[in-house]
């Protein structure tokens, strides 16, 4: 019963979407303010209908009511509860399912906080967001129903891919799809101002704030990725420049670049055309992120759904969403109005460089990642596109850009002075350099990469320290009156410098991991001891252990440094009966310094036990710097100053993951 | 309004120079990172030079695997041709006699394979597309054969 009321809301949400879309973009072009106002009640009634949808899904799930095809497929009686409600969006249907549900709740919070907007733009975006909303809808109810049912219904499921069993995974797409989403957002935004042939600060102040939130959400959620391969799936890597890796890491570069533009918008008036430009860009690489993770087009360990006959549906909607947002931009980016000159050396022209950048490692991330589609569709040919690529792309291209981190904030708008920034970064370059010589050092003359990753990564952090330092007087006024300026400093300015600073910091944590890390593979027996790096682990045993639903082979490492004791390790591999499947549950102990990690696998004949053991300096840099980026967009979103263009009723609603559990 | 044209020239100059430097690392990265893949026939047929990485396809032959310390011999076959593949590391938790697998390395003397990495899939249902595909091409392969037991 369950499952048709879920089934039926999804369809009246489609019809309400198809209405949606339809009439408020008539009354806005024939300016009839009663069909405009129609487009209000018309998302929230979408949000509701699809939340109820999402409730019975999970209730389907919590109860497991296996006459579910997609519960069976997906989940068992005997997973912990946590597990069962993220079983939800673990699949293909469901995380559709979650990825509209995000979008009506984003359509709703435009509905009720958009009271500021214009009435024709509002209604505008929301019809374009109730067009996206079909397409997903339309997806589901043609080719992939979460509510389908079995007959008859089996005694218990399959259960859910143990890998996905984590309390960080759980968590990972629904962040992802929050940042996706959020940049429909400016999608619908840059479409609804091409349509009114209107870009302006005010434009621009109304799409920063979703913008920044969707660039916190994907941040956070490639961080947690990232850390989640690391500790889950026992290689002791945390990127692969995976298909799966890089469709969010597109959606992230575009989503950057635009950012960064629409300051250029809103404080200058310039680079219209180009800002709406990569708002249709970053949603594009969103869909295509979403389709190319869900539909198994791309081999990889995380697509779990593999139907050809779903491929036709996607095309067609990116066809027409890509292509038709970029024709309607041929047709009326020409009219918009340029804004504020500018000169090549100036805080505008930094950030043209920004975007330069971005966009270019941006499409060669693209390139890497579909090429091998395409070769094998043309030619049948496989080949795969591996981390050396993009490491020799990504590199030469980061490095401009980093560096014009270090110098951009310092240059005045319109017109900077190069030479007045150098001076004043003097002592950044004097500290990079003599950081990179001290590291150069310690690897014993090695490689320049790592010298350059450093030089960077203090770089920048320097050149953060220094603007800071610019802005409060440090220094130059008495102590009180820093103390004020950091006070009174804009709450943007903060989180532009926490934001630059957490890049810095994850500059230098991949640097000196991927520099200084230690890795030792062998076969070890009860007793044996091996250095790694400057500790020593010793191989205690290893015996059989028992979870909830799997058994495990545990193995016990003593760690110790210099003769004192430092932890004690648990690596485990475990076997799942359903589905029928083992994990390797690495042992690790975090620290700033550095991360202790111990994989043990199989047992070899000689009683021995095949054991995987690293020093990795540093590491969680990585991971504690994505962080930092995240607060200083959180920060920067909390600005007042992002309000102003709307006052009253605090305008720019903030989306929080809280409003979508609510749901 | 000479500012704006020279403004719009720099930009383009500035944009060109970039695609230019980008195409100049793509196409320099490609010709060497392009990881090919061939089943063990086309390691037979073709004459792929020592130097070139590339990947291999199929199944572990049953009774092939020869363990030592962490160096694992074995044979990889699409049962038309086998090659024989060294490895030196651990091997992902899933390796098994009968099971598909890909590795990824370069071709030594008397075409012995030396696997640099032997790619870790973890469920015991997966069956990588191209060995699928490999198995296909040899005659060999059924819907419900080996990997779906």
């Amino acid at each position: 019963m369950t499952a048709e009321l879920g089934h039926f809301a999804l369809i009246l949400a489609l019809m309400v979407a198809a209405v949606q879309f339809v009439v408020p973009m008539w009354g806005a072009q024939r300016n009839d303010a009663t069909l405009i106002a129609l487009a209000p009640p018309a998302a929230l009634a979408q949000c509701v209908l699809v939340a109820l949808s999402f409730a019975c899904l999970t209730t389907a799930y919590v109860e497991s009511d296996f006459s579910l095809l997609n519960v069976v497929q997906n989940s068992h009686s005997a997973k912990p509860l946590i597990y069962k409600i993220s079983g939800v969006w673990g699949n293909h249907e469901g995380s559709l399912l979650l990825w509209t549900l995000i979008l009506a709740v984003f359509g709703a919070a435009v509905a009720t906080f958009g009271g500021n907007l214009p009435k024709a733009l509002r209604a505008r975006v929301l019809s374009v967001q109730a067009f996206i909303g079909i397409g997903f809808l339309l997806f589901m109810l043609l080719t992939s129903n979460p509510f389908e049912r079995i007959v008859p219904a089996p005694a218990d499921g399959q259960g859910l891919n143990p890998l996905l069993q984590d309390p960080g995974l759980a968590f990972h797409p629904p962040m992802l799809y929050l940042g996706y989403v959020g940049f429909s957002m400016a999608f619908s935004f840059a479409i609804a101002a091409l349509i009114e042939g209107r870009v302006d600060p005010a434009w621009a102040r109304w799409v920063r704030p979703w913008t920044l939130a969707a660039w916190c959400f994907l941040t956070a959620g490639i961080a947690l990725g990232s850390w989640w391969a690391y500790y889950e799936l026992g290689w002791g890597g945390w990127w692969f420049w995976d298909p799966v890796e890089n469709a969010s890491f597109m959606p992230w570069l575009a989503g950057t670049a635009l950012l960064h533009s629409a300051i250029v918008v809103e404080k200058r008036d310039a680079l219209k055309a180009w800002t709406i430009l990569l708002a249709i860009l970053t949603f594009s690489l969103s869909l295509l992120g979403t389709f190319i993770v869900r539909s198994g087009v791309l081999n990889s360990v995380h697509s779990f759904a593999s139907d050809p006959a779903r491929g036709i549906f996607i095309l067609a909607f990116l066809v027409i969403v890509v292509g038709g947002s970029l024709a309607l931009f041929a047709i009326r980016a020409p009219a918009l109005k340029a804004g504020g000159l500018f000169q090549p050396i100036s805080r505008e022209g930094g950030l043209v460089l920004n975007n330069l950048l971005l966009a270019t490692s941006c499409g060669a991330v693209l390139l890497g990642t579909l090429y091998p589609l395409f070769l094998d569709a043309l030619t049948g040919d496989k080949v795969s596109v591996g981390p050396p690529y993009f490491n020799a792309v990504f590199i030469p291209l980061m490095t401009p850009l980093l560096i014009a981190v270090g110098i951009g904030p310092l240059l005045a708008w319109k017109r900077g002075d190069l030479q007045a920034v150098a001076q004043r970064m003097r002592v950044a370059f004097g500290i990079s350099v003599a950081g990179a010589l001290l590291g150069w050092w310690l690897n014993d003359f090695g490689p320049l990469l790592p010298v350059l990753g450093l030089a960077i990564g203090l770089w920048v952090a320097v050149g953060v320290i220094v603007e800071l330092a610019e802005r409060i007087g440090l220094f130059r006024v008495s102590a009180r009156d820093t103390l004020f300026r950091a006070i009174h400093l804009p709450r943007a300015a903060w989180g532009m410098t926490l934001a630059h600073l957490g890049v810095a910091i994850v500059i230098l944590g991949i640097t000196v991991s991927a520099t200084w890390q230690v890795e030792k593979q062998q076969v070890m027996k009860p007793g044996e001891s091996i250095d790694v790096g400057p500790y020593r682990y010793t191989f205690v045993g290893a015996g059989p252990a028992r979870g909830p639903n799997y058994t495990a082979l545990r193995g016990e490492f003593r760690v110790t440094r210099g003769g004192e004791p430092v932890t004690t390790l648990f690596p485990a591999t475990r076997r799942f009966t359903q589905p029928a499947q083992e994990t390797t549950e690495a042992a690790i102990r975090t620290s700033l310094y550095a991360d202790l990690y111990a994989v043990i696998g199989q047992p070899e004949a000689n009683g021995g036990f095949a054991t995987r053991l690293y020093f990795k300096p540093l590491v969680t840099w990585i991971w504690f710097g994505a962080l930092v980026m995240v607060l200083g967009g959180l920060m920067s979103l909390s600005d007042r100053r992002h309000r102003v263009g709307a006052p009253k009723k605090s305008a720019v609603p903030r989306p929080k993951a809280g409003e979508v559990k609510a749901a | 309004m000479m500012p704006r044209k020279r403004r719009r020239m720099y930009l383009v100059i500035a944009g060109m120079a970039g695609l230019g430097i980008a195409v100049a690392l793509v196409l320099a990265a490609f010709q060497d990172n392009l990881v090919f893949f061939y089943s063990p026939s086309d390691v037979v047929e073709k004459h792929i030079p020592p130097e070139r990485r590339f990947r291999i396809g199929g199944l572990v032959e049953a009774g092939s695997v020869k363990k030592d310390g962490t160096r694992t011999e074995f044979t990889v076959t699409d049962t038309k041709h086998s090659i024989k593949v060294v490895h030196i590391g651990l091997l992902p938790d899933l390796f098994r006699e009968g099971q598909g697998v890909v590795a990824e390395g370069r071709l030594q003397a008397g075409n012995v394979f030396a696997a640099s990495e032997v790619l870790a899939k973890h469920d015991e249902k997966y069956m990588p597309p191209e060995v699928i595909d490999a198995l296909k091409r040899a005659g060999e392969w059924r819907p419900e054969g080996e990997a779906a037991k």
